[in-house]
């Protein structure tokens, strides 16, 4: 979407088409290791052989490539396959404006509101496979997942907000050139702990996992089966990834560091907020979205409204 | 390349938005429409205008996604479960629609539009964001406490069972609710 250059394909250019090639599989690649790095975690909680737990993801795949996908009487098979098959999209495409090193592959001016877009495309993708399975439990998980999205996406939203703020710009790269001496996790640590758990529910995972909640027969995921099933497994995994990813240049300096390259940095920062998210997720309660509206609204909107008012005070103050 | 693309978009928006009235269930419905709005911010994402352009696409998802529960809770009975027909007073529709797609199709192409004056700021996000938050704050000033006394008013009307209902007169009882809130009130 970049104003045409004038003087031909540069190295630039190339570098970005190729890592938008690959950019999927190494999402992917993450996404089995959170898998299976849960699983792990996962055994060790049931104290269960932790060695078999980390290939269960491996053995739950190739167990779903062999079902058979099963339908419901009068599902509707359209909606139901783009809300399974979007959210693994919807993960590359957040995915995409992380910049890693000299490679942005989206630069667009609007980083910032570009993953926020994707993340509301969530709500549509979450209720469509409630909706398309025509079945009760899967619409109620797919309800559950909008009350869930009402609580988080607004104090999302500005927890966004606060770095383009600080950085004065929605550009990615202009956001990490603005953590160059301290990262905004630890100057706007509200924004982020606030954007870190919108991640989490954005991915129905943790402690907002009800949405696909046991107690409503898996919820949204109830009635998938095989290929379908998968890929929304998958899904999950690629959206936690990509939070995580995009994280990096927000809140964590991008690919600043010493001794590595910036973009071995973005990665090893991607894999260590991945590890966070799978711990903490582990050792807290299940939060339930009627519960949750209040305290979005009451508790945690307020504070990332303090938030942003101190960062704008300062960021005018540094301004003048 | 950017031609292409937005004669694409522009195919996609009419032929998505033709669709709200072809299919048959509340929720194909509304998710053409958003389909259609998807395409529409595509076409003005061409236009280099990337704030608006992203911005369309995000409101307009979000909408939908609301628009789609309300739609369907809405509906009574439970029509929007079955199919349905997404059309009503057909032949006023064809004819208003008809009328207004030949005036605004004529005014695209009769008009004389003058050449561009000058050029496009470097950065269109911020020369919108100075122009409204400039010389238009006096018409957002305006229209800001209006759209939210809207809001508000709103709220009021429609709630069943406000804070004097579940927490008393003098607001000091013990709130009988169906589910407890989420910080113990």
């Amino acid at each position: 979407m970049k104003p045409a250059r004038r003087h031909g394909i540069s190295m630039v250019d190339v570098g970005n088409a190729l890592w938008a090639l690959i950019l999927p599989g190494v999402v992917l690649v993450l996404a089995i290791l959170a898998a299976s790095g849960n699983a792990a975690l996962a055994a060790r909680d049931r104290g269960t052989s932790v060695r078999v737990g980390v290939f269960s993801p491996f053995r739950e795949t190739g167990r779903l490539l062999r079902q058979q996908r099963r339908s419901v009487l009068g599902a509707d098979s359209l909606l139901w396959r783009i809300g399974g098959s979007g959210l693994v999209i919807a993960a590359f495409l957040a995915a995409l404006a992380v910049p890693v090193g000299a490679i942005v592959p989206l630069d667009i001016p609007v980083g910032v509101v570009w993953f926020n877009a994707v993340d509301v495309s969530l709500w549509a993708l979450w209720w469509l496979l409630g909706w398309g399975s025509n079945s009760v439990h899967p619409l109620i998980g797919g309800y559950r997942f909008l009350a869930q999205a009402l609580a988080y996406e607004i104090p999302l939203m500005f927890a966004l907000t606060a770095p383009a703020i600080g950085a004065q710009s929605l550009r990615l790269t202009d956001v990490v050139t603005a953590q160059q001496p301290i990262w905004f996790a630890l100057t706007i640590p509200v924004a982020f702990i606030v954007y870190c758990a919108s991640v989490t529910a954005f991915s129905a995972w943790g402690p907002f996992a009800l949405p696909a909640g046991t107690d409503i027969a898996g919820g949204v995921l109830g009635e998938l089966s095989g290929v379908d099933r998968l890929l929304v497994l998958a899904g999950r995994w690629c959206l936690l990834v990509a939070g995580a990813a995009f994280a990096v240049p927000m809140f964590l300096g991008g690919g600043a560091g010493p001794l590595l390259p910036p973009a071995l940095w973005v990665l090893v920062k991607t894999c260590a907020l991945l590890a966070v998210f799978l711990l903490l997720g582990h050792a807290m309660p299940a939060i339930r979205p009627q519960r949750l509206a209040e305290l979005g609204w009451v508790v945690v909107l307020p504070l990332v409204l303090l938030q942003l008012l101190v960062t704008s005070v300062l960021a005018v103050m540094g301004k003048g | 390349m950017a031609t292409i693309v937005f004669w694409v978009a522009a195919v996609v928006a009419v032929l998505a938005a033709a669709a709200v009235f072809r299919v048959d269930s509340m929720a194909r419905a509304t998710y053409a429409l958003a389909v259609s709005f998807i395409a529409v911010g595509v076409a003005v994402l061409v236009l280099h205008l990337d704030f608006i352009g992203v911005i369309t696409i995000l409101m307009m998802v979000m909408e939908m996604a609301v628009m789609a529960v309300f739609m369907v809770s809405y509906m009574g009975m439970n029509p929007a479960l079955m199919p349905m027909d997404m059309t009503h007073s057909k032949r006023p529709a064809a004819v208003i629609a008809a009328a207004v797609f030949v005036g605004l199709a004529a005014a695209a192409l009769l008009i004389p539009w003058p050449a561009r004056a000058g050029t496009a700021a470097a950065d269109t996000t911020r020369a919108l964001g100075e122009a409204i938050m400039g010389s238009k704050m006096l018409v957002m000033l305006t229209i800001s406490p209006i759209l939210f006394a809207t809001i508000i008013a709103a709220l009021v009307l429609a709630n069943p069972r406000g804070r004097y209902d579940r927490l008393g007169d003098d607001l000091r009882d013990a709130p009988a609710d169906p589910e407890q809130g989420g910080i113990g009130r």
